[in-house]
């Protein structure tokens, strides 16, 4: 076999597999796009001294991570969007290329500042712009262990050299599907993988940028020959033709390759899905899951969608909406974030954040401060879960959770029961906007916060403008870094404030 | 509650250094400027120092821990030295040390000394540094004016004061500090200013700018304190008592119980009450004549008026605008030019503090002299507003 293999590529060569009848629906879906946007006019005029062909790229923004944000924060954003009103899952996944740890479970993180018990299982995917979709396949197929459904994320922050047609392409953000029994909003219908070492871009294991291949070959010898009989197939698997596909969804850095095989799969014109190049860019691993999670937003009952996910080889999942779809209208939505994004601060910003620049931060950034994995364990609950206390005999909601509560007027011992503060209500009681402070991105914002349900906490505030930050201001609680550890290589999480959505 | 501190110790001399950048100077040189300005006021000898206490809160920038740094630096004959730290409140922390140990009985003639050496980061403002391995993985990046900044929001939500306005009166709390700072020759900054250049100034953390902010400084202050019968015996006529000292720690109300509204100090008021109770003070704003208060930020000064009650809740801001703290006002304020002037060097300012109110009240202030004062208060305070230890000393005539 091995032999009669070598020189062509077979007609077909995918593995699509059985429907099989306790498959797992997608019960739910989030997206996470970061709040910060750059026009790509921005990126191309900056480096038109140095690459001057790529003014094609000059159209619509990117978004980029914020300082504080990571594959991880980022995942858990998307994943506690997808879960609002759903049953916790008992099974967490992460997939991403752009994780920050290579050994410590990234995953596990997720499910500790989802505020998990530590009864759930975990697991990293990795190692391709395919792992969302290959996790997804392998998931659907995968029985949910007693604890609950299966909650995929999938998340990229993006790494490309300054002045690369691929930072001009790239995109951060993250995606997370609810997977579990019944119907769901969307169930699967057939699929089809395939495994080939096509090498448009790689990265080795100690580098920090891809190394990419002419973009003419990925389209023409990638992309164009080894998609479509994926597709083919896994359209088969389905009983569909490409004419019966509604959402067309192939995420590729550059949106015309999408556009060209849908039509080769006989796919219309109208159901080829926007691949977000205009608003996100491409956000690697999360993109095809980010796309679909997007999709199912505004999708109806009984639409046909294909997610392609390409890199070394292609899955193809073929799904269809059930009746819920239409009742699937998440909190923040996709069209939400799109339209909350932040274009302030402009390229330099963006090099700062990303690292691609070294900027001056002052003598006050040295100050060292080493995390001991002692104290970030006993305190894992509060810190990642942020969990505080309530008593048991007065009622007083508390942070941080301590033996002898805080009310002067109860001061009972070993009274607390564990009390989340990630999505309560609260409130800015007082704030400023600190100059003299270190902060990746001054003014560093903080103020105290009163919580609806009781308790309040100074807190640092992210992803706001100075004048967005007021005293009676909403906000929300995200899961974030709080300060990275360079010189160790560690990140420490916790949670911040930030104004509240308004919906739009 | 207990009899108290009032008239059982007197103050036999004091000492300060030169506040300022001090390029040329180690913390063993400002501790020994203070303690010889100190051992000359008070008439003595080391060999009958029975005990001390020395205060510095930032020992890693300069001296290290212990007590040890100022048993070296003097050459003190191997007495008792306890070393104390309560962020900015250190300085009086070292004097109440110092007093309770004569008090007590345990000693005859105690010292106490506090220094900081600050200027020595390569940068403005105090040295960032850690609060706690566990706090600071879940604490706010906040700077002392980033904390203390958010007394103006408070503030102005809670009285539904104009920020134009209450940035004005804010002004005029460092104008008048400048006025006064001018005057003393051993302060920081001795420039006036107008309200107008307050204003103005490059914001350091909303709404303070920069000269909302006291100095950074180094600088060292000293006390020898003993009973009014050994004062006596060692010649002392005119002698300065000790009224009251007190102490308020936060215990998490502010920080993590939320019945606080964040414009003002709850430290203060408790140990304001207990103070004026234990110094025998009916009404504070008839009857003590100055103080020195940490003015760390000009809205500090401001809110704290309130807190030693003498203001009315809301209405400080317009009598720091009528004036009523300035030197000629109702209550004269920072004297000697307060942190703002003077300056922070922050484990002697406490002492420093007690240091202007004893040369007033032994009409020893030169430029600066008050027309007979009588009652001082000093309020020295550590932290941030949401969680800080606030001390309060009141210091008067022995015969008053």
């Amino acid at each position: 076999m091995r032999n009669g293999m070598a020189g062509h590529v077979p007609a077909i060569s995918a593995t699509s597999w059985e429907i099989i009848a306790d498959m797992l629906s997608i019960l739910s879906a989030g997206t996470y796009v970061p709040r910060y946007r750059i026009a790509r006019s921005d990126i191309v005029e900056a480096n038109r001294w140095f690459a001057g062909g790529m003014g094609a790229l000059a159209k619509g923004a990117r978004a980029y991570a914020n300082w504080d944000e990571d594959a991880v924060t980022m995942a858990v954003a998307a994943g506690r969007i997808a879960l609002a009103g759903h049953d916790l899952p008992g099974d967490v996944r992460l997939a991403s290329t752009t994780a920050p740890f290579a050994d410590r479970q990234n995953a596990g993180l997720v499910a500790a500042a989802l505020g998990l018990e530590e009864a759930v299982s975990t697991l990293d995917l990795g190692g391709s712009a395919r792992c969302g979709t290959s996790g997804l396949a392998a998931a659907v197929r995968s029985e949910p262990a007693e604890g609950g459904p299966i909650l995929l994320c999938a998340a990229e922050h993006r790494s490309a050299r300054a002045g690369s047609s691929e930072e001009l392409t790239s995109g951060d953000g993250a995606a997370a599907l609810l997977l579990g029994h019944g119907e769901g909003i969307a169930k699967i219908l057939g699929a089809a993988q395939r495994s080939v070492d096509f090498v448009d871009h790689y990265r080795a294991a100690d580098r920090e940028f891809n190394y990419g291949w002419e973009e003419r070959w990925i389209r023409d010898e990638g992309y164009a020959k080894l998609v479509p009989p994926v597709v083919a197939e896994a359209l088969a698997a389905a009983g569909l033709a490409g004419s019966d596909v509604d959402r067309f969804i192939l995420p590729a850095p550059t949106p015309a390759i999408a556009t060209s095989l849908a039509k080769r799969a006989g796919v219309r014109e109208g159901a080829v899905a926007d691949t977000l190049f205009a608003t996100v860019g491409f956000t690697g691993a999360a993109h095809p899951l980010l796309m679909l999670a997007a999709a199912l937003e505004t999708a109806g009952a009984g639409e046909r969608i294909v997610v392609v996910g390409f890199g070394q080889g292609v899955d193809v999942i073929v799904l269809e909406t059930t009746s819920a779809a239409a009742d699937h209208r998440p909190v923040p939505s996709f069209a939400d974030q799109i339209s909350r994004g932040l274009s302030t601060g402009g390229y330099m910003r963006y090099l700062a954040f990303n690292k691609l620049v070294e900027r001056e931060h002052g003598i006050r950034a040295e100050l060292d401060l080493q995390t001991a994995p002692t104290i970030m364990y006993r305190n894992r609950r509060m810190l990642f879960g942020f969990f505080g206390g309530k008593c048991d005999r007065c009622g007083a909601v508390q942070f941080p959770k301590t033996p002898i509560c805080v009310n002067p007027n109860c001061g009972a011992h070993d009274s607390q029961h564990n009390h989340c503060f990630a999505d309560t209500s609260a409130s800015l009681q007082s704030f400023t906007a600190d100059r003299l402070t270190y902060c990746p991105d001054p003014p560093a914002l903080y103020g105290m916060v009163r919580f609806q349900e009781g308790g309040c906490l100074m807190m640092d505030i992210t992803d706001a403008l100075p004048d967005e930050v007021e005293a009676g201001r909403p906000l929300s609680m995200v899961f974030r870094i709080k300060a990275e550890d360079e010189r160790r290589g560690i990140k420490r999480y916790f949670w911040k404030a930030t104004p509240a959505a308004e919906r739009v | 509650m207990a009899k108290g501190i009032k008239d059982k110790v007197v103050v036999l001399g004091m000492g300060c250094s030169t506040f300022g950048e001090r390029w040329d100077a180690e913390a063993t040189d400002l501790m020994i400027e203070a303690y010889t300005e100190c051992m000359a006021d008070a008439g003595i000898d080391k060999s009958q120092i029975d005990a001390a206490w020395f205060s510095t809160a930032i020992e890693e920038q300069h001296v290290g821990k212990s007590a040890v740094p100022m048993g070296v630096a003097l050459r003190l004959p191997m007495i008792p030295i306890t070393r104390v730290e309560n962020f900015c409140a250190s300085g009086t922390e070292a004097f109440r040390g110092a007093v309770y140990a004569v008090a007590s009985g345990a000693a005859d003639i105690a010292l106490a000394v506090g220094v900081e050496k600050l200027k020595d980061t390569g940068y403005g403002g105090l040295p960032q540094r850690t609060r706690g391995a566990l706090n600071d993985m879940y604490f706010a990046n906040i700077s002392a004016p980033g904390s203390f900044a958010q007394l103006a929001s408070a503030y102005r939500a809670k009285h539904g004061v104009d920020a134009a306005e209450l940035k004005r009166a804010m002004a005029q709390v460092s104008v008048k500090s400048h006025d006064n700072g001018a005057k003393n020759p051993k302060a920081h900054l001795r420039n006036r200013i107008d309200i107008d250049k307050v204003i103005s100034a490059p914001i350091v953390a909303e709404p303070l700018g920069l000269f909302d902010c006291c100095g950074v400084s180094d600088g060292a202050a000293a006390a020898i304190v003993t009973t009014p019968e050994i004062a006596r015996a060692l010649g002392k006529s005119d002698l300065v008592a000790v009224k009251s000292l007190q102490l308020a720690v936060s215990n998490g109300t502010e920080a993590s119980y939320g019945s606080w509204d964040g414009s003002y100090f709850m430290t203060t008021r408790e140990a304001a009450r207990r103070a004026y109770e234990e110094a025998g003070i009916q009404r504070p704003r008839d009857e003590v004549s100055m103080l020195e208060v940490h003015d760390c930020f000009s809205i500090t000064e401001l809110v704290t008026m309130e807190d030693l009650f003498l203001s009315d809740e809301g209405a400080a801001w317009r009598d720091v605008l009528d004036g009523a703290y300035n030197a000629d006002g109702r209550t004269p304020c920072q004297i000697d030019g307060g942190l703002k002037c003077f300056g922070h060097p922050v484990g002697a300012s406490g002492l420093r503090m007690l240091y202007e109110m004893y040369l007033q009240l032994l009409g020893r202030a030169g430029d600066r002299q008050l027309p007979d004062p009588k009652i001082g208060l000093t309020h020295n305070l550590g932290g941030w507003p949401h969680q800080n230890v606030c001390s309060i000393a009141i210091v008067g005539r022995y015969d008053s």
